[in-house]
């Protein structure tokens, strides 16, 4: 969750960071929220892969990450795809969750439900195979659902055991509405070349130990955009 | 043998040992660098592919509420059909004309795709239907990958050619047989895909 903008309140942004690592820890995917003030002249899905090509989220090899991207001024939202989630959520699932689930919200003002039923509608269809998730979210699941959940769920239990250490190292901090940048982001300095003017990437490292990271995911440019 | 003759035929032997070390070294960098422009490649064709998947597609839910717009249709059509037509082989990378054609071909159905979708503006009918509105997120997404996997394939064609150029490693490639691939260029005009937002 890495909020630039300033535009959820502190309890908030934690509330969807836990939601995020909840469900990073179950399903193993990754699924990181960006916000910012404004494009400032890009285009949105130039940024957008640049931006994933540097913080590759998702796993290596897996390439199981998204990235959800909110411009305030532009009023466009992206959520941007890795290569191996492609299949599970493809271009249309992707647009029809930011017309469906995110852009109704934001018209109203609630960004912080519109973020969560973003991140929710993605890792319903990530922890389903791609079957569920669009339909329904506030509903119950359907019987199916559930009981591929549990199988998931066994499989995943046994995987997070042997993941707990790891998952610390890759715990997520709380935005402090501050600017705040990833820390594969700082490496070798300023990235965007001086595009972001004043409003960039400044410095001040990361609270607490663990410091959030991606684990090398690649992605194609894969995913939809859209606005409100 | 006098002990000057035997130390001027050990030198030799380690020039020799340390230049051919070296050519290995040079040859082997340049055989890691073309297999990332082949694979590369592959994805830009992979793209190229996806979006003439979709074509057939867009096509008959265009015709489910346009079909007298034949002209229109039938150039996405004739365009896809000689775009399918021209397939690169990883060889052909080193002829820039032959890159000319394979865009030219793929540019032309760019534009034939971009007048469909100007044409779909008139019937709002078609713009608001569900499953024209999902075929049209799925091309802009094709789109973006194209543009993305061309962006990747320049990238690793310059680092490439540059590691072919540089003396005095040109000469070991120069030997070898490498010769420098060719660029995606930015068409004029067509340098932005057909993004139709209503």
């Amino acid at each position: 969750m890495n909020d630039y903008a300033g535009l959820l309140a502190p309890q908030q942004a934690e509330r969807l960071e836990r939601l995020l690592a909840e469900r990073e820890r179950a399903t193993g995917a990754q699924v990181v929220i960006a916000v910012f003030r404004s494009l400032e002249g890009e285009s949105l899905e130039d940024f957008s892969i640049r931006l994933a090509e540097q913080w590759r989220i998702g796993r290596k090899d897996l390439d199981d990450g998204v990235i959800v991207l909110v411009f305030l001024a532009e009023r466009r939202v992206r959520l941007e795809v890795g290569y191996g989630l492609e299949p599970v959520i493809p271009d249309a699932v992707a647009g029809r969750i930011i017309a469906e689930r995110v852009a109704p919200r934001f018209r109203e003002g609630r960004y912080a439900e519109g973020l969560e039923a973003a991140a929710t509608a993605v890792y319903d269809r990530i922890a389903s195979g791609g079957a569920a998730g669009e339909r329904g979210a506030r509903g119950a699941p359907a019987a199916t659902t559930l009981a591929v959940l549990l199988v998931v769920g066994v499989i995943v239990g046994a995987v997070v055991i042997s993941q707990l250490g790891a998952a610390r190292r890759r715990g997520y901090t709380a935005a402090h509405g501050g600017w705040y940048a990833p820390r594969d982001v700082y490496r070798g300095g300023s990235m965007w070349g001086g595009g972001f003017g004043g409003g960039g990437f400044r410095g001040g490292g990361f609270r607490g130990g663990g410091g959030f990271s991606g684990g090398g995911g690649r992605f194609g440019g894969g995913g939809a955009s859209g606005s409100w | 043998m006098g002990r000057a003759a035997l130390i001027v035929l050990v030198v030799l032997v380690v020039l020799a040992v340390a230049l051919g070390g070296w050519i290995i070294s040079v040859n082997n960098q340049l055989v890691r660098l073309e297999q990332s422009v082949n694979g590369t490649w592959a994805q830009v064709q992979n793209v190229y592919q996806r979006r003439a998947d979709l074509i057939p597609n867009l096509v008959e839910t265009v015709k489910g509420f346009a079909a007298q717009e034949r002209t229109v249709l039938e150039e996405v059509t004739r365009a896809r059909a000689s775009a399918s037509g021209v397939q690169l082989t990883p060889e052909a990378l080193n002829d820039p004309k032959a890159l000319e054609r394979f865009q030219a071909v793929q540019n032309q159905l760019s534009g034939a795709l971009s007048r469909l979708l100007v044409t779909v503006e008139r019937y709002p009918e078609l713009k608001s239907n569900q499953n024209f509105l999902a075929l049209q997120t799925q091309l802009e997404g094709t789109e973006n990958r194209i543009a993305v996997e061309r962006r990747r394939y320049n990238e690793a064609v310059r680092e490439y050619n540059t590691r072919l150029r540089l003396f005095p490693a040109s000469l070991v490639a120069g030997l070898v047989g490498f010769q420098p691939k060719a660029f995606f260029e930015a068409a004029p005009g067509a340098a932005e895909p057909p993004k139709v937002k209503f």
